[in-house]
């Protein structure tokens, strides 16, 4: 083991780990906002790959990644409207729409993968990594912390955003208070329809987001089912991490550590592990997680439940 | 208790005029709403396939034409249907007690596998008591394997939808691992179990096509379940327990026990449509055993309204469907995933169409 744990394994390790994080970083934070307006998604899986597949193909036939990126938020967005029409407007049970909305992601994107893309077999170009003159070159800490491409870099951003929006601003105070006393809102003469919108549409945003950078952040091709289970361990993550952008933040990493040290210990075959082992790390550390958290004070009182007026 | 009980039994001086009219009703909700849900689903299809430069029309009657073609072509599609109706109903039962049980595709692997050890290890019995050995270590191992994640959730409070689909991840997982490991058969180059013992085989009941004697097991427990949900006064707590948690606790009724035996339950019939699948079909374990049954149970419960013997009907037009997409997928080039858009479709249009209501009569405050 000593020969294995080395300084340069570290600093790889906490690189990939951050790197493996920022999809579930994307995600959870989207799905804080929307839990906390009391709209529970258990369809973000479906919508992170509609924002890889639209990433994808976007980068595929026009070679620009910003237009990408925002095509995999629209993608993103455009689900979060579907998801919106039929939970807040139609007010059907969100875990069946969250359901057919896996269903839907998975079976477009495959089915128009199939159409379009199968026998081309060709990549795209990825994000490039920024190398921060100086810090990038810096022993140990520059490959850990300063040789990320910008989607990386980005989850930072991104944690800060949250921040301020829920706690500094009168849409965040609103959108929370959606989520644990809808008829206040209702009565101070604010749409609780129109904040939870706001908030799954914020979700499903980032969830699209957090989809794109698997395609062209971190591998170069769309693989049908790309998100293997992000989106629902995005769930656990939101869950262990109390509903606070923050935790979300620092739980994904948690996560991503797992994913690092998965492939880090797949590359060592000293080891004498069975890889499906390590494979099957982040599932079985997600019901861990679970179990630790069995006390849930904080959850949205209004969870789940559709609101009706009167 | 005995009040609950008493509003069960409709009183003797019921109007039957009254009582016919609701049976209207209700048929009519039953069948033509679903119908309409399917419907709007196979536009969609035929639309997309449209805006993609497939000939939607064209493709549907090739598509079906080829599923009704002879008498192999619908053995095909009832064998498909078998594990589909499994499942449904088993789903049937967890979703009508509010348990959104995500895992009947681990179940599934979970049975394959059970059945698959016990198939393979036992020389020398006869079939009368090897092939109910084998159905019922699948059974077990399924009901099992869902039960973890129903004690998760009344121990610790966690998500049954997020830990059951974390168990769909590992029991695939452990699958892949047993096929390339422990259970690998020695001889084969891929990874694969040894085939099962002869005498552990499921009987085929339309010889020369594969169907085997699943289909009527599958149909028999649908009823049963039916009669189980509707008319036992256990299957009524499971219900009571789904509606509302407090009721229940107020009536004298143990949520706890029945969340466990809902989803054990449902974990069962998942279990058994993997135990088919390796004594009935494939005769040994493969890494990639089920095509995503578990996930399409789901749209099999919710098109019948979570009624068991709708899930019959409901799990065999998934499974025409299933079976026409691999025609579509060989004849015209279209992609078989398809399949997975018309069900979230077909989930969406029972939801938009109202046929989809026991849950959402909660209140809001």
């Amino acid at each position: 083991m000593d020969d294995i744990v080395t300084l340069g394994f570290i600093a790889t390790t906490l690189g990939a780990t951050w790197r493996l994080a920022a999809p579930l970083v994307y995600a959870s934070i989207g799905e804080v906002f929307s839990e906390r307006a009391g709209v529970l998604n258990i369809g973000i899986e479906g919508v992170m790959l509609v924002g890889a597949f639209a990433g994808f193909a976007t980068v595929f036939w026009t070679g620009s990644l910003a237009l990408g990126l925002l095509m995999a938020v629209a993608g993103g967005a455009l689900m979060g409207l579907l998801f919106g029409l039929f939970t807040i407007t139609i007010k059907a049970d969100q875990i069946v729409v969250g359901a057919a909305m896996n269903l839907l992601g998975l079976g477009l994107t495959a089915f128009l993968y199939r159409t379009y893309f199968v026998s081309t077999g060709r990549g795209v170009e990825i994000a490039p990594s920024l190398n921060l003159p100086g810090l990038s070159d810096l022993p140990f800490v520059g490959e850990a912390f300063f040789r990320h491409n910008i989607l990386v870099y980005g989850t930072l951003l991104v944690v800060i955003a949250a921040v301020f929006i829920l706690h500094r601003t009168s849409f965040g105070l609103t959108l929370r208070a959606v989520g644990e006393h809808p008829k206040a809102v209702d009565i101070a003469g604010r749409s609780v329809a129109l904040y939870r919108y706001g908030a799954v549409l914020i979700g499903c945003s980032l969830a699209g987001l957090g989809g794109a950078y698997l395609t062209l952040g971190h591998s170069n091709q769309f693989v049908e089912g790309i998100a293997s289970g992000r989106g629902f361990i995005a769930l656990a993550v939101v869950v262990f991490a109390r509903w606070s952008p923050i935790g979300a933040f620092f739980v994904s990493l948690l996560f991503g550590l797992f994913y690092a040290l998965q492939l880090q210990l797949q590359a060592q075959p000293a080891l004498h592990i069975p890889y499906q082992a390590l494979q099957a790390l982040p599932y079985v550390m997600t019901i861990a997680a679970l179990i630790l958290v069995r006390n849930r004070v904080d959850t949205p009182s209004m969870l789940g439940v559709p609101y009706r007026k009167g | 208790m005995a009040n609950i009980d008493s509003e069960r039994s409709p009183s003797a001086g019921s109007d039957i005029l009254n009582g016919l009219g609701r049976a209207f009703t209700k048929t009519w909700q039953a069948v033509a709403m679903p119908a309409a849900a399917v419907l709007v689903s196979m536009g969609c299809g035929a639309l997309l396939l449209a805006l993609n430069g497939f000939n939607g029309w064209d493709i549907f009657t090739v598509m079906l034409s080829g599923v009704f073609q002879d008498t192999r072509s619908i053995a095909e599609v009832l064998l498909k249907a078998t594990p589909l109706i499994l499942i449904g109903v088993g789903l049937c039962v967890a979703f009508r007690c509010s348990i959104w049980n995500i895992g009947a595709e681990g179940q599934l692997y979970a049975g394959a596998v059970a059945t698959t050890a016990v198939g393979i290890a036992f020389p020398g019995l006869t079939s009368w008591i090897y092939v109910p050995l084998v159905i019922l270590a699948g059974a077990l191992a399924g009901a099992a394997w869902a039960a973890i994640a129903g004690l998760l959730k009344i121990y610790f409070r966690a998500s049954e939808i997020v830990t059951t689909i974390m168990l769909n991840y590992i029991a695939i997982i452990a699958t892949s691992w047993l096929v390339t490991g422990p259970l690998k058969d020695a001889a084969a180059a891929y990874p694969q179990s040894a085939r099962l013992l002869r005498e552990a085989w499921m009987p085929k009941i339309l010889p020369p096509t594969r169907l085997h004697i699943g289909i009527l097991i599958a149909i028999a427990l649908a009823i049963a379940a039916y009669i189980f949900l509707f008319r036992s006064s256990a299957g009524y707590a499971v219900r009571v327990v789904g509606i509302s948690p407090h009721a229940a606790r107020y009536a004298g009724m143990s949520v706890s026990r029945n969340i466990l035996l809902a989803i054990s339950i449902s974990g069962a019939m998942a279990g058994l449509a993997g135990a088919f699948e390796i004594a009935g079909v494939t005769f040994r374990l493969y890494q990639n055993i089920s095509p995503g049954y578990g996930f399409e149970g789901i749209a099999v419960a919710l098109l019948a309204n979570n009624n068991p013997v709708g899930a019959i009907f409901s799990g065999t037009l998934f499974a025409v469907l299933r079976s026409g997409s691999e025609i579509m997928q060989i004849n015209a080039q279209v992609p078989q995933v398809l399949v997975s858009v018309i069900q979230g479709i077909v989930i969406l249009s029972v939801v938009g169409f109202g046929v989809y209501r026991f849950r959402s009569a909660r209140p809001s405050e």
